[in-house]
């Protein structure tokens, strides 16, 4: 791969990735205070974006992450975070062994 | 740096150790994946050190490999973070009072999990103060460069990250900030059609773009439901409402 073309798509990746991180605030600051539908409709972002980093994983990789992933899910509800992550790495190592 | 202010750095650093655990194996996988790509070992940590994306930079390395044009990467990477737009939009109001520059450099840091932390700060109703935001961007920060470094020096190393599951517990943090959340109104609706949308998206459009359509079908089904009592995130309503 040729060097310049990368440190290009670097350079280039780094500026839309911190066009999108400071772009959202910029674009919105003027119409604040925003009515409540759409208050509402950001106060949901953080479920709503980060269940998409997860839900794939449901159904795109195998038996062994499902189940895992289920039994997190059931952990977390009321476990902390750092049994749930331990519950759930010993169930997918444990799980992909099984399923070999 | 007064003491208060230090405090506020510790306390948020506090927060980063699971972070820490599942981000750091993503880190050394991304550094041994990169050097499999054909980078060298400098090149993988500036593209760790500019871009401060996992997902964002994993899709370079695909799309590198191949006869894709340059700026064509260039748009992948913007639709796997177009999710930050929202990051942005929804947690600068408490960014706000930092002034211009600070504001200026907290926003690079607006990844996945600062966002988290740092809309749950708020909801807490506690302020999210400059010390404390770099508090927990430091360390995140920092465990991805080093993590990037060590995968691209050592990853060989590694022969099967699968048998050791260290792929899975990134996915399984990202779980763990979604129910983080769920004292939130309407936040049951909002991750099941989230997930759903992102699901058939993933199947019938393809990635990167499930990212996007899955998170505008969440954010558009809470803006269509019915707004309750003025609890908008306070935590009044807090725990229990998980077994609903």
């Amino acid at each position: 791969m040729h060097t310049g073309t990368l440190l290009g798509v670097i350079a280039g990746g780094a500026l839309v990735s911190y066009a999108a991180r400071a772009g959202g605030h910029v674009l919105l600051a003027r119409f604040r205070p925003l009515p409540p539908r759409i208050e509402q409709a950001f106060d949901a972002v953080p479920a709503a974006v980060l269940t998409t980093l997860v839900a794939p994983a449901l159904v795109s990789k195998g038996p062994a992450e499902a189940i895992a992933l289920v039994l997190a899910f059931v952990v977390a509800l009321r476990a902390p975070v750092p049994v749930m992550l331990l519950v759930g790495w010993i169930a997918v190592v444990g799980l992909r062994a099984a399923f070999g | 740096m007064t003491t208060s202010s230090a405090r506020a750095f510790l306390e948020g650093a506090a927060r980063t150790p699971p972070v820490l655990l599942s981000l750091g194996p993503f880190a050394v996988l991304f550094g041994a994946l990169a050097v499999d790509h054909g980078l060298n070992t400098v090149e993988t940590v500036v593209m760790s050190a500019g871009m401060y994306g996992g997902a964002a930079q994993m899709v370079a390395l695909q799309l590198l490999g191949t006869h894709v044009a340059p700026w064509v990467i260039v748009l992948s990477i913007l639709a796997v973070n177009l999710r930050h737009l929202l990051y942005s939009a929804t947690c600068g109001r408490h960014l706000s009072h930092f002034g211009f520059w600070r504001q200026a450099l907290a926003f690079f840091f607006l990844v996945d999990p600062q966002f988290a932390e740092t809309e749950r700060r708020a909801e807490q109703g506690r302020k999210v103060t400059f010390a404390w935001y770099f508090g927990v961007a430091a360390p995140i920060y920092g465990c991805w460069l080093a993590g990037s470094l060590a995968g691209a020096l050592f990853g060989r190393l590694i022969e099967h990250p699968e048998a050791l599951g260290l792929d899975f517990l990134l996915p399984l943090y990202f779980l763990g900030l979604v129910m983080a959340f769920r004292a939130r109104p309407r936040w049951l609706p909002v991750v099941v059609t989230s997930g759903a949308a992102t699901i058939l998206a993933f199947h019938f459009i393809g990635s990167p773009w499930h990212i996007s359509i899955g998170a505008l079908a969440g954010v558009a089904v809470a803006a269509m439901l019915p707004p309750n009592v003025e609890a908008t995130g306070e935590l009044a309503t807090a725990e229990g409402n998980g077994e609903r």
